[in-house]
């Protein structure tokens, strides 16, 4: 891979500006969260470009942004924000990635290590039984008729209604669980065919349930807020996104935007990049089939909980109002949103691309749930298996400079076939065991591909955007128990 | 000559495949595909599929071919290792598809593909040589 030679500066020590004055064509300054270590290693490859490619595209407005765990992406680097005025700007598929709603949610509990640790394998046991994962799964859920375009509808919602969990789960999660604006007759045929069967399934790749021990409180209050207020609490973390369905919304609209180039008169250095104004047909329909797929996500994970509670019941030998297993958040990585943030000092309706990025509202936000009112929004960072993951909140500064947005996860360091290289999945087996985690893959080979050293570590991206102030802190909690798809 | 070699992406992977024609080169770019999901050795040619695709170009074609091998895996599960080009142009063509269904019993899957991207795709008609990255 060719090192990237740009122009590059350094503002602060997390921030790195591109300036416009580096390309011709480029609309607004690019901005980067990292160290002067992270910085090495990002510039090893061409993410940076995608962070100017970004910075052409009609209608952004602020800066092209990227997070610390940025990489090379298609189109957008993951780890990438950017938002457009929505008169003359454009929204990008490749701006929310495949996986539409890619995301994660924490389930917090009453147990402690003594109660979970003794029962673990039965517990892991039953969470790979009861929760359908790996290449070419099929749910549990059949759905009937046309019921699949009231997932697409009403996301989470129609999962509770279906008993697939608590109504109180709704609230805490990002857009309740439910997008507005979602239109079924923009989403293709081919799109529920590859959704309908899979509903309720975790997928393979990174996606991940994992059962962890929260090992650090940083900040006691905001945790309280969350019902997390000890260490050695069990925590359960899911992340998947909305499966078969979601990848062939991207599929069918990057098609049809590319079509469209000519149309609205845009060029662009990369076809992944392919948009369409927010004013026109086609950007519209897009953004309306990304909130079914939105949903299906949402629902999708709602659907996972359920089992999730009902296998730990089953191998803790209580029953659920003992367990608590209650919703702390549910957040998107991969999305993109209408939303109302200040511009040169005016309140502006933009649209928010975020791929492989968090929002993170800061206190007092009006789209926060009452009991967040005043810690600001849980933001959800899974790491790699074999480490931690973190719970922080967002803060003001974030709206100020972010868009509301901070990182994500880990961010991918080898390619997987380097991964695979390095060591076998048998061996990254035998070491999360050593560890005392508890494993179950459905492809032991793939396990190799999510190593840890496959990974930054996640703490080196949380503290660029902690000490940058774009988030901060809460807790920091380890794996006791994995199960990958 | 190779049919195809794998390219390495940080986040996802891709794959070159050439042959004395583009036509080939586009099969030997849907074989590459199947190997990056499953060991091709471990499928029988079982069943057969009928895939044709008209687009306005050869990239949109190339994207458009495989991904709607990608569905194909997706929701009726088969597992395809031999296309058989029947017809071919720049911005048509229809090929016979030939596999067998996933069979846990006998098939590893390796890898899942959510799509065919366009980032860095190229259609090389003097080489008759394609490039693409897949996002996994």
């Amino acid at each position: 891979m060719e090192a990237w030679k740009g122009h590059l500066e350094r503002l602060d020590k997390y921030r790195w500006r591109i300036p416009r004055s580096y390309k011709a064509g480029m609309r607004v300054d690019g901005l980067v969260y990292a160290d002067a270590e992270m910085m090495e290693h990002i510039k090893e490859e061409q993410a940076l470009e995608q962070v100017v490619n970004v910075a052409f595209l009609p209608g952004i407005v602020g800066r092209s942004l990227a997070m610390p765990d940025i990489h090379w992406g298609y189109g957008f680097p993951i780890g990438g924000v950017a938002a457009m005025r929505l008169d003359d700007g454009v929204v990008s598929p490749g701006g929310v990635g495949f996986d539409i709603n890619c995301g994660v949610r924490l389930l917090r509990t009453n147990l402690s290590e003594e109660d979970v640790r003794p029962r673990i394998d039965k517990l892991m046991d039953n969470l790979f039984a009861g929760v359908p994962s790996g290449l070419g799964s099929r749910g549990r859920i059949r759905l009937v008729g046309n019921e699949i375009d009231e997932v697409l509808e009403h996301g989470s919602r129609w999962a509770v209604e279906k008993g697939f969990g608590r109504p109180e789960d709704l609230e805490n999660t990002e857009e309740k669980g439910e997008m507005p604006g979602a239109d079924v007759s923009k989403v293709s045929r081919q799109a529920r065919e590859r959704g309908a069967p899979q509903l309720g399934t975790l997928g393979s790749g990174n996606h991940f349930l994992e059962v962890d021990l929260v090992d650090e409180i940083q900040d006691a209050e905001t945790a309280a807020a969350m019902g997390i207020d000890r260490v050695g609490q069990v925590l359960v973390l899911i992340h998947t996104g909305s499966r078969g369905l979601g990848h062939q919304v991207c599929t069918d609209y990057v098609k049809l935007l590319v079509a469209a180039l000519n149309k609205y008169d845009i060029s662009l250095p990369d076809r992944q990049l392919a948009c369409a104004p927010l004013k026109s047909s086609e950007g519209k329909d897009y953004l309306a089939a990304m909130a079914c797929a939105a949903n299906y996500a949402w629902a999708n994970r709602q659907c996972i909980s359920h089992w999730v509670r009902q296998a730990f019941c089953d191998a803790v030998g209580i029953c659920e109002e003992e367990a608590g297993l209650e919703l702390v958040y549910d957040v998107a990585h991969n999305i993109a949103r209408i939303e109302e943030h200040q511009l040169d000092g005016k309140k502006t309706k933009l649209c928010v691309h975020r791929k492989g990025a968090t929002r993170a509202l800061p206190p007092g936000h009006p789209a926060l749930p009452s009991r967040y009112a005043r810690v600001g929004q849980p933001v959800l960072i899974p790491g790699d298996m074999g480490r931690y993951s973190f719970i922080l909140v967002g803060t003001q500064k974030a709206m100020e400079e972010t868009f509301g947005s901070t990182c994500h996860g880990a961010g991918r360091m080898l390619s997987r076939v380097a991964a695979k290289r390095r060591q076998k999945g048998s061996s990254v087996l035998h070491q999360l065991e050593a560890k005392g985690i508890a494993v179950r893959a459905g492809s032991i080979s793939g396990l190799a591909e999510e190593a840890s050293e496959a990974y930054k570590d996640v703490a080196d991206v949380v503290n660029v955007v902690h000490q940058s102030g774009i988030s901060r802190i809460v807790a920091r909690a380890k794996p006791l128990g994995v199960v990958k798809g | 000559m190779k049919r195809f070699k794998f390219l390495e992406h940080t986040a996802d992977i891709g794959l070159e495949a050439s042959g004395s024609s583009l036509a080939e080169a586009f099969a030997n770019a849907a074989f590459g595909m199947f190997s990056i999901i499953t060991d091709l050795a471990s499928i029988k040619e079982v069943e057969s599929r009928l895939v044709e695709v008209n687009e306005a170009d050869a990239e949109g074609l190339l994207f458009e071919w495989l991904n709607r091998l990608v569905f194909l895996f997706d929701v009726e599960s088969l597992l395809f290792r031999r296309f058989e080009m029947l017809e071919f142009s720049e911005r048509h063509l229809k090929a016979r598809c030939h596999g067998e269904k996933h069979d846990p019993a006998r098939h590893h899957l390796k890898l899942g593909i959510k799509s065919v991207t366009y980032h860095q795709l190229t259609v090389d008609r003097q080489k008759n040589r394609v490039k693409v990255i897949f996002d996994i």
